[in-house]
């Protein structure tokens, strides 16, 4: 009686109906320290079904066939910015990619982000992306007291920032960035994104001291709008936006 | 190995834990230690809101609140901690919007608040409007808005290091201690993922705020990460748990998958139907319909579908409908959730109803807590230098049944007030008390042991054995024979989880390997989340036993205590006794003990719980 789940396919969603399954071929991007100092490519193949993503795939890989691949995830459903990688050369996360939605006939290429450093397979040391979000204060700066209640924000001034809240930290648009691979101290697309989400912000007092950390030469002005940050962005952020209205802010404000 | 002192360690940097973490760290000498990085905590998975009476957009008050919330939980609440929820949930709010969380506003520039489920005005006469949120990714801007003001404050972290072991002064598990004994907790285990190094950190006052386990369950809402592991490093060290059948099954998460698409989807307006297209929840809960608390709307969803009134080719889900709604209404309050139905089911929200069925998704149980966040080691005695906050702590606001939007909350009042609590008390103590001698030989020889055995089973097979299993016997539903079933899955996995092994055998990130470790949390959870279950022959909130569908509250308005205990142990499970239940588990090496805690009742008493 309890059993209702339980007699469903697998991982098919019977939402979906009977979704027929398929064989798959990821070639990953492997390094090991441990074991080598160059990286290789290692093919795979694995049964997926028509709802899987290409974690799925990945965990499958990792739980039937080796275990030491190595790959961060959490969430599974695109909110905690763990798993961007680079699939069939585009930067996107894992969990919110569907199989089908990238040429399964082909091998799927699997490859950590680039830009940073690999520590294993497909994980890269994050920290050098952190830094430079930390460096433009992202934080709300006020000064004098704070009210007895809630500051007033109209909607419309909450609108002005609202699509950069979104940003889940996972380095997709950065690590797409070709001023980023050449340039690692370039504060790159996702910095800018949360300097944005403040500098907008009405309740906010530090906008010109954010500007003025962008304004650096390895600030906002290295961006040569290529789109790829906006097009890697899996949530959907206009991150050459955002930073065109950095710089029009940074006119505005006459350097 | 390394070794840190700090004055307070916080495990966990999910809400709970950087709530912990700013109120500890303008005080006290505070690291923050993190198996994630911190903005990728589950508390940003969290969608439709943080509960507080404002009364911004319409008349409410904490009194209400506190009422909601304890006849929510099926009467099993503490009504004490309740109300401390419900009072300091006005300020939890506005300290987060003063912090720079973006919260929807109203058209007069105030925090904009919605109807969500169980709140209500006047005692149940009608869905309130006491959700505060900033469109469907409330969980994200708190998660956010909280990490920007540690990087503020300069808060130390170790990220993706993993706490494998609790250090005290006395082994609970073999020791047993007259009542009044002193019990301190000295410090924590930790791994290195990056480097597989031991770290080990002596602390005066240590707070566990590592959040849930729903991966116990298969179909769950909850992250590959939330497996218990605060809960079940506390067990081990022969601390109690408090109320671990009480599991929350939320209504609608996308059918076969679990991913959760937010109460708010109801509180805007979305309508559940079955494959008749009838909106069944008029026949449960003709008051509030769609808004009931999620035991019964969950219950209510699993009966349509085993009454053959599911939706689909199974039959086995039924709809949630929000067609009716504006799509840029939809955009406005719910673009993530809806995302989500087109991302993973390809189903498009505006013109089709989206299928759901219910999914795994909190743990109203835990580690027990006073409304200090200190944790108690029996009913009465605290741990001194111990707290928790968050899912992985038991206060009690949320007894058997937590309601939506209670438990953001829930991180923030009690994750500033164990932080508060906890940078106080660490002031008390002048030296840091000595570790034992060799405080990391437990963990070091469990990981080489885990590490240098010959092939053997492997870690996927026991852990979806294991989750099948609960999701068969011990969900929305359950008997004594189904519950029985579970626990002798999870007995025979006891025994071939000492035959598991990894393939990877290297120091560096070697996630096979904490996969491993973090598969035997799981599976101490499940034990006793499936013993309390079955102990508890009645049903409340979210514990559904069909051999005993009524509320018992002559034999069980009491917390459940489970202990761990060696077995030649007596069978009392508290030094001095107000009363245990009757079951005693005997497992290979040691026993479980299920004794009990009084709930603590102010204002009301007791009443059929109706909508
Ligand atoms: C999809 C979803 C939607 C939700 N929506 C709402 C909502 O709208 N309103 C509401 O009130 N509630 C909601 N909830 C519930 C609420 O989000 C959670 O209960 C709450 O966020 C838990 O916060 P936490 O800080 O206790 O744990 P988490 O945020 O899960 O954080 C746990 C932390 O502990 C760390 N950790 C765990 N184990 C270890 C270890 N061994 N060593 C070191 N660190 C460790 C992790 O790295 C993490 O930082 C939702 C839950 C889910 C799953
Ligand atoms: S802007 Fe988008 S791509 Fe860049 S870090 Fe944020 S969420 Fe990721
Ligand atoms: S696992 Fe969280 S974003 Fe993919």
């Amino acid at each position: 009686m309890t059993a209702v789940i339980e007699d469903k396919g697998a991982a098919a969603p019977s939402a979906l109906g009977v979704v027929p399954s398929f064989t798959v071929t990821l070639k990953i991007r492997r390094f090991n320290p441990e074991v080598s100092d160059e990286p290789t490519w290692e093919e795979y193949q694995v049964e997926a079904h028509g709802t899987d993503r290409i974690l799925d795939a990945l965990h499958k890989i990792k739980w039937e066939q080796d275990g030491s691949l190595t790959f961060r995830r959490s969430c599974a459903h695109g909110v905690c910015g763990s798993d961007a990688m680079r699939i069939n050369g585009r930067n996107r996360l894992a969990c919110k990619t569907l199989l089908k939605d990238v040429n399964p006939d082909k091998p799927i290429t699997v490859e950590p982000i680039k830009g940073l450093p690999v520590v294993k397979d497909l994980v890269v040391d994050m920290e050098p992306f952190f830094a430079s979000y930390r460096e433009i204060m992202p934080f709300l700066i006020t000064s004098g007291n704070e009210p007895t209640r809630e500051r007033l924000q109209s909607a419309a001034d909450h609108a002005k920032f609202d699509d950069t809240t979104k940003c889940i930290l996972c380095a997709a648009c950065t690590s797409s960035c070709p001023v980023f691979w050449t340039d690692g101290q370039y504060f790159g697309p996702a910095a800018i994104v949360n300097a944005h989400r403040f500098i907008f912000d009405s309740r906010d007092e530090g906008g010109q001291q954010r500007l003025d950390i962008l304004n650096d030469k390895e600030g906002v002005w290295r961006c040569r709008t290529t789109f790829n940050c906006t097009e890697a962005c899996p949530r959907g952020i206009q991150v050459t936006k955002a930073i065109q209205e950095v710089k029009q802010a940074m006119i505005r404000r006459a350097f | 190995m390394q070794t840190h002192q700090y004055d307070v360690v916080i495990v966990g940097a999910g809400g709970a834990g950087m709530r912990a973490a700013l109120e500890a760290s303008t005080d006290a000498r505070t690291a923050v230690i993190s198996k994630l990085y911190p903005t990728r905590s589950h508390t940003g998975a969290a969608q439709g809101g943080m509960a507080a009476a404002l009364a911004n957009v319409e008349e409410d008050n904490w009194e209400w609140h506190t009422f909601d919330t304890v006849k929510g939980g099926d009467y099993l609440v503490d009504q004490d901690a309740a109300e401390i929820l419900a009072k300091e949930a006005i300020d939890a709010v506005l300290d987060l919007e003063k912090m720079g969380l973006p919260f929807n506003r109203t058209p007069e520039g105030r925090i904009d608040q919605r109807r969500f489920g169980g709140h209500t005005r006047s005692h149940g006469e009608a869905a309130v409007r006491r959700a505060c949120y900033a469109a469907d990714r409330t969980g994200h801007m708190i998660l956010q808005t909280l990490y920007q003001n540690c990087v503020k404050q300069n808060v130390e972290f170790y990220n993706e290091f993993y706490v494998l072991d609790l250090l005290t002064d006395h082994d609970l598990t073999t020791e047993e201690l007259p009542d009044g004994a002193e019990v301190n907790a000295t410090g924590v285990v930790a791994y290195d993922l990056a480097s597989g190094e031991i770290h080990v950190f002596q602390a005066k006052a240590i707070i566990f705020a590592t959040g849930g386990a729903g991966k116990i369950f298969k179909t769950t809402s909850n992250a590959h990460t939330l497996t218990g592991d605060g809960m079940a490093l506390a067990y081990r060290r022969g601390l109690p748990l408090e109320d671990m059948e009480f599991f929350q099954f939320h209504p609608t998460g996308l059918a076969g998958l679990g991913i959760l698409l937010s109460e708010a989807a109801r509180g805007e307006g979305g309508i559940l139907r079955n494959a008749d297209g009838e909106r069944f929840m008029e026949r449960y809960a003709p008051t509030i319909k769609d808004l009931a608390p999620r035991d019964i709307v969950a219950r209510s969803m699993a009966n349509e579908v085993r009454e053959g009134r599911g939706a689909g080719p199974n039959k086995d889900y039924v709809l949630l409908d929000l067609t009716h709604l504006e799509p840029a209404h939809i955009d406005a309050k719910l673009p993530d959730i809806t995302e989500f139905a087109r991302t993973y089911l390809g189903v498009e929200p505006y013109t089709e109803p989206v299928p759901v069925y219910p999914t795994a998704h909190y743990a109203m149980g835990g580690v027990p807590t006073n409304v200090q966040g200190e944790v108690l080691r029996d009913s009465h005695n605290v741990v001194r230098g111990l707290y928790a906050a968050g899912e992985v702590a038991c206060v009690s606001v949320h007894g058997s049944n937590r309601l939506g939007t209670n438990s953001l909350l829930d991180i923030n009042v009690f994750g500033k007030r164990s932080g508060r609590a906890a940078a106080a008390y660490a002031k008390t103590v002048d030296a840091h008390l000595p570790l034992p001698a060799d405080p990391a030989a437990a963990v070091v020889a469990q990981l080489e042991d885990m590490r240098s055995r010959p092939d053997g089973e492997r870690v996927a097979d026991l852990r979806r054995t294991l989750q099948e299993t609960m999701d068969a016997n011990a969900q929305v539903f359950r008997t004594g024979d189904s519950l029985a079933e579970a626990m002798a899955t999870i007995k025979d996995l006891q025994k071939r989880y000492r035959n598991v092994s990894v393939q990877d055998k290297g120091k560096l990130f070697n996630t096979d390997l904490l996969e491993a470790i973090e598969l035997g949390f799981l599976i101490d959870i499940a034990e006793v989340t499936v013993l309390a279950a079955l102990n508890r022959k009645e049903s409340r909130g979210g514990h559904y036993r069909e051999d005993f569908p009524k509320r018992d509250d002559v034999n069980y308005m009491k917390h459940t205590m489970a202990y761990r205990r060696p077995p030649a142990a007596s069978d009392v499970a508290d030094g001095h006794i107000e009363g245990y239940f009757d079951h005693v588990e005997n497992l290979d090496g040691y026993k479980v003990v299920l004794g009990s805690k009084t709930v603590t009742q102010t204002r009301y008493e007791p009443m059929e719980r109706k909508y």
